[in-house]
Parts: structure tokens; C-alpha cells; sequence
């Protein structure tokens, strides 16, 4: 889809039924442009019987807007509450479009809000451009201090993990057995890791393996209803680290570890070819510190 | 690669008022419109010749623009004498100038960029003709102009001129110096923060005898990273490294 000046935005959110009472808007697996105005991301929400819990809002405020005329479709049941799972921009600058709604995060996540939302916004300004008119950094969201939750029906468990970020959280419902894993879990699409803390990660995705779920919402590309996506985030994530660490204990620079052929098991994984730089850049220099020490 | 004929074609062009005739080899490859104005203020209108024996590589953009990695590489290229590296259009344009000496025609390090811009290597050979390659860099913006990451923390004094490195020296293996200095590295384009960086760096054997100078200028990234390339020619078991900033703090450190 190309946008021109003067066509209307839309970003024509197609919900999917993952369950029942649960749907989720699932992003193109792409970096941020001006084409896909940022939705790039997985969105969802489950409505019980008390109201409905929106999980994640998106990359801008037309998102959260456009999300919120898209559960109106479904529901006529309030919203009662928001999550963010973690603090990445694609994730959270929708949640203007709720400010009627009490915002919940972890502390590791309205930290990083207080510390780099701003900074995120004016990138998504030039990034995408006019899909973030009027888009803001909101200022009250709460923390989030429980682990258990009964609404209307469903038994919901707020896990807490970090890895991706320094606060990420997942959504279990117990009724439903569908998990939001947030970006712990990515489905063929490469990670990204500017925040990554490998080791939490690692100890995440160990316990997801263990994890009795039905189906798994990523917080990038499809669901999953077995363990593989979370299987190749983390076959993914070990080369990744091992490779790095490997290439920069053997005195390559940066550049020749960018140049470090892909295994074929991970060619096909979307935006790659961009993702895998970057997180050269993320963690080479992390690695090179220890070499250093 | 370029022939001998080619390069007295190119020479003669370049002095030659019909320039608009000139081979391949004079046409800035990236096409920069600051081209005619780096030619003149960091190479001296000196005789030059775009040249893929020169090879730079970066990442597509600039992921971090304070810490862009460039890693330049010179194959098949006798009598260097001296590496320029420039970023046409960032602020302040010369990066760094490595004279190789007794090491490789090879240096890898990180540095700032303010917005896109090419990034280039001019190798300077005995016959006094530049050998230029480069490539664009993509970057979002405010590499130079926004103060470095330690300046936050406030503790960078105590740390200052501190080296830290690592040598592989196995005959047959890939054979690096790589070194670290702290040093805060200020470009002076921070509002408030004067300029404040390492201006030279000095590499010798036991014998005394210079393996490489190394003059640096703003644009290297804060607690710069050098990787440099050695070989079974060396014999030095010790190597020294002096360096001094625009203060005049000094450096000295042993690396074995
Ligand atoms: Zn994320």
C-alpha cells in the first residue's frame, strides 16, 4: 500500500479470532515506513463479561483509534483496562486513544517510558510521518502490581519476565489458553534487540518452553499453537549471541561481523537482512568490553 | 583495477581544462556534491583517482550515528604512505589521518555522523597520487552535535587516557591490535562542551622505530576502538603507544 498526500490514512486492521473472546491485529512482518504508517506490530484484546483488556496499543494514536472502532465492531462492553507488554515505541503510542482507560506496564517498562519515549516519538515522526499527527508520550500509565487477575470470567495471570526489554510482560489467560508473549517471542521474523539482555532472554523463552499454552500471540509475525515460535527465537537468539561473541573473541571488527553469512535455517526470517546489522551493532560492543576488560 | 595508462590519463585530465572528457576514474563514484570542495580543502587539489583497491565498509545506516563503524581496507596497492578518512558532509569532515608505517593498510574504528553523508578513504601512494573509495552512509542525524554518553555520568576524568587492548599475534591466524582509550572525545558542536579529543597517537617497536602515526580529529567516537593489522614481519615483543589530546594530557602505555 503506498500513501500519497491527501489519501486518507487507514490502516485497515483486520482483526483474527484466536479464541473465544480473544482476537489480536497482526502487523506486517517490515520496518517501520511511511507505507505501513507502523504497523508492524501484534495487537490484541479479550473481552469478558465485566469489560474489555486491551493488550498493547500500537505505533501511534490513528492506531489506537482505528483499534478501538475495530473492538467497538465486536463489543459494545467497555474497556477497562490497557497493558503494555513492554516499552518499544510500535508497541504503546496508541494508548492516547484510551485515556478514558487505566494504562498498566511494569516498573522496568514506565522507567524506560520516562527515559526514551520521547526520543522514540521524534523517530516515529520522521520514520512514518504523518500517521503519528498528534501522537504524544502519555503521561499516566501505572504500574502494574499484581500477578493474578479474575475479570468477568477469565482467569488472567500477568507474568514477568525481561530479556527483550528490561520489563516485559506476558498475558496468560487460563480460560482460553491463549498467551500474549509480547516480544519475548518472535514468529519468522528477526529479532530486534536494542534493549536485549541475552541471559534473561534465554532464561524467558527456557520457561515458555515448559509453559502449558494453547495458542501464542508474538509480539512480531504469526501465531503459533506449539512451541516453534518460541523454539526459533531462541535458536535465533543463541547463534546470534554465539556468533558475535565468537567473531569479536577471533579480532574481527564490526563490519566483518556484519558481513558473517546467514545459516540458511534463517534466511527466510523477515527483514533479516536489516535486523541482523543492527544487532551487530547492539551487542558487539558489549562483547568487545569483556575482550577489553 | 587501474593500469599505469589509465593513471597518467587520469593525472594529465585532471590538470587538463577539458576534464569534461576525463575517464571513469575521475567521476566522483558517489556522486557528492561536496566532492570539488573535499578535493581541495582535505587532499590539496593533489592528482586523484576513484579506485576499488580502496574498499570501505560501514553498515547501510547508521544505527547509532555516535558510534558509525568503518573499517578500511587497501588490497594490492604498493607505497602507501598515508589514509585519510573524511565524511564529506558531516560538520567537521576529516576524521582521521593513519600512517600505516610498519602495520597493514587496514584500520577499523567508530565515529560520529551529524546526517547522511559519504564516507571516504583517500590513500596517499609514494607517487604522490591519492587513490580514493568510499561509500554512502544513511543515518537519521546528531551524531556530532549531541554530547556523548559519559558526559552524563560525569565520572570520564577518572578514567582519562586509560588504555586497554588485546593482541593476536598467531602466525597463520588473523593478526590485530586492537586498543582502547578513554577519553570523552567532544567535537565542540555540543552546546556548552568545548572540543576536547585526542589529536595524535604513536605506535613503536622495542627498537624505537615507528610502526604508525595516527592523527585523529573530533569526529572518532567517545573511548575510541582501533583495530589495526600486524604481521610475522613483526618481531617486537613490546609495543609502545604515546598519544597526546588538544589539552595536553598525555598517554603512554606497554602493550604485549
Ligand atoms: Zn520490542
Amino acid at each position: 500500500m503506498l500513501v500519497h498526500a491527501g489519501d486518507e490514512l487507514d490502516y485497515r486492521l483486520e482483526m483474527i479470532q484466536v479464541a473465544d473472546d480473544t482476537y489480536a491485529f497482526i502487523g506486517e512482518k517490515e520496518d517501520f515506513s511511511r507505507s505501513n504508517g507502523g504497523n508492524i506490530v501484534n495487537t490484541g484484546f479479550i473481552v469478558t463479561d465485566t469489560g474489555v483488556i486491551v493488550i498493547d496499543t500500537g505505533p501511534s494514536l490513528l492506531y489506537g483509534q482505528q483499534m478501538r472502532e475495530a473492538i467497538g465492531r465486536v463489543t459494545d462492553k467497555p474497556i477497562i483496562k490497557v497493558l503494555l507488554t513492554h516499552h518499544h515505541p510500535d508497541h504503546i503510542f496508541g494508548s492516547q486513544a484510551f485515556a478514558d482507560t487505566p494504562v498498566y506496564a511494569l516498573p522496568g517498562t514506565l522507567e524506560s517510558i520516562r527515559g526514551e519515549a520521547q526520543g522514540f516519538l521524534d523517530n516515529l515522526y520522521r520514520m512514518v510521518g504523518p500517521w503519528m499527527k498528534g501522537t504524544r508520550v502519555m503521561e499516566s500509565v501505572r504500574v502494574l502490581e499484581i500477578q493474578h487477575e479474575n475479570i468477568g470470567g477469565h482467569a488472567l495471570e500477568y507474568i514477568t519476565m525481561s530479556g527483550h526489554t528490561a520489563g516485559d510482560l506476558m498475558v496468560f489467560d487460563e480460560k482460553t489458553g491463549v498467551l500474549f508473549a509480547g516480544d519475548l517471542v518472535f514468529h519468522n521474523r528477526a529479532l530486534t534487540t536494542p534493549h536485549a539482555d541475552p541471559g534473561d532472554w534465554m532464561a524467558a523463552l527456557d520457561r515458555l518452553l515448559n509453559m502449558d499454552f494453547r495458542i501464542l500471540v508474538p509480539g512480531h509475525g504469526e501465531l503459533s499453537s506449539s512451541k516453534d515460535a518460541v523454539e526459533q527465537t531462541r535458536d535465533y537468539l543463541l547463534w546470534l549471541e554465539s556468533t558475535i561473541r565468537d567473531a569479536v573473541q577471533r579480532g574481527l571488527d564490526m563490519n566483518e561481523v556484519m558481513q558473517i553469512p546467514l545459516p540458511e535455517r534463517f534466511q527466510a526470517l523477515a527483514v533479516i537482512s536489516s535486523e541482523y546489522p543492527r544487532s551487530v551493532i547492539h551487542r558487539f560492543p558489549v562483547y568487545e568490553e569483556e575482550l577489553l576488560q | 583495477m587501474i593500469r599505469l595508462r589509465q593513471l597518467m590519463f587520469a593525472v594529465f585530465f585532471l590538470f587538463h581544462p577539458l576534464t569534461l572528457l576525463a575517464v571513469d576514474t575521475l567521476v566522483d563514484p558517489l556522486d557528492s556534491p561536496a566532492w570539488a570542495v573535499m578535493h581541495e580543502r582535505i587532499l590539496g587539489n593533489e592528482p586523484v583517482v576513484f579506485d576499488d583497491r580502496v574498499t570501505v565498509m560501514t553498515p547501510e545506516f547508521a544505527e547509532d550515528p555516535m558510534n558509525v563503524p568503518v573499517s578500511v581496507t587497501v588490497n594490492r596497492l604498493e607505497g602507501v604512505q598515508s589514509i585519510v578518512i573524511f565524511a564529506d558532509l558531516n560538520p567537521i569532515q576529516k576524521v582521521m589521518e593513519f600512517k600505516p608505517v610498519h602495520l597493514k593498510p587496514y584500520i577499523a574504528f567508530r565515529f560520529k555522523v551529524e546526517q547522511s553523508t559519504p564516507v571516504r578513504a583517500a590513500v596517499k601512494t609514494s607517487d604522490g597520487v591519492w587513490h580514493v573509495g568510499g561509500r554512502w552512509i544513511d543515518a537519521a542525524g546528531g551524531g556530532c552535535t549531541a554530547p556523548g554518553a559519559g558526559r552524563l555520568v560525569d565520572n570520564w576524568h577518572e578514567t582519562l587516557m586509560n588504555v586497554t587492548t588485546r593482541i593476536w599475534h598467531d602466525s597463520g591466524h588473523l593478526q590485530r591490535l586492537r586498543l582502547r582509550i578513554m577519553h570523552p572525545m567532544d567535537t565542540g558542536l555540543a552546546p556548552g562542551i568545548p572540543e576536547f579529543y585526542i589529536e595524535q597517537l604513536n605506535l613503536r617497536d622495542d627498537s624505537g622505530q615507528t610502526m604508525a602515526d595516527i592523527q585523529l580529529f573530533q569526529p572518532v567516537s567517545e573511548n575510541p576502538v582501533f583495530t589495526f593489522e600486524i604481521s610475522d614481519e613483526i618481531k617486537s615483543k613490546v609495543i609502545t603507544l604515546a598519544g597526546t589530546d588538544n589539552n595536553g594530557n598525555r598517554l603512554d602505555a606497554v602493550i604485549r
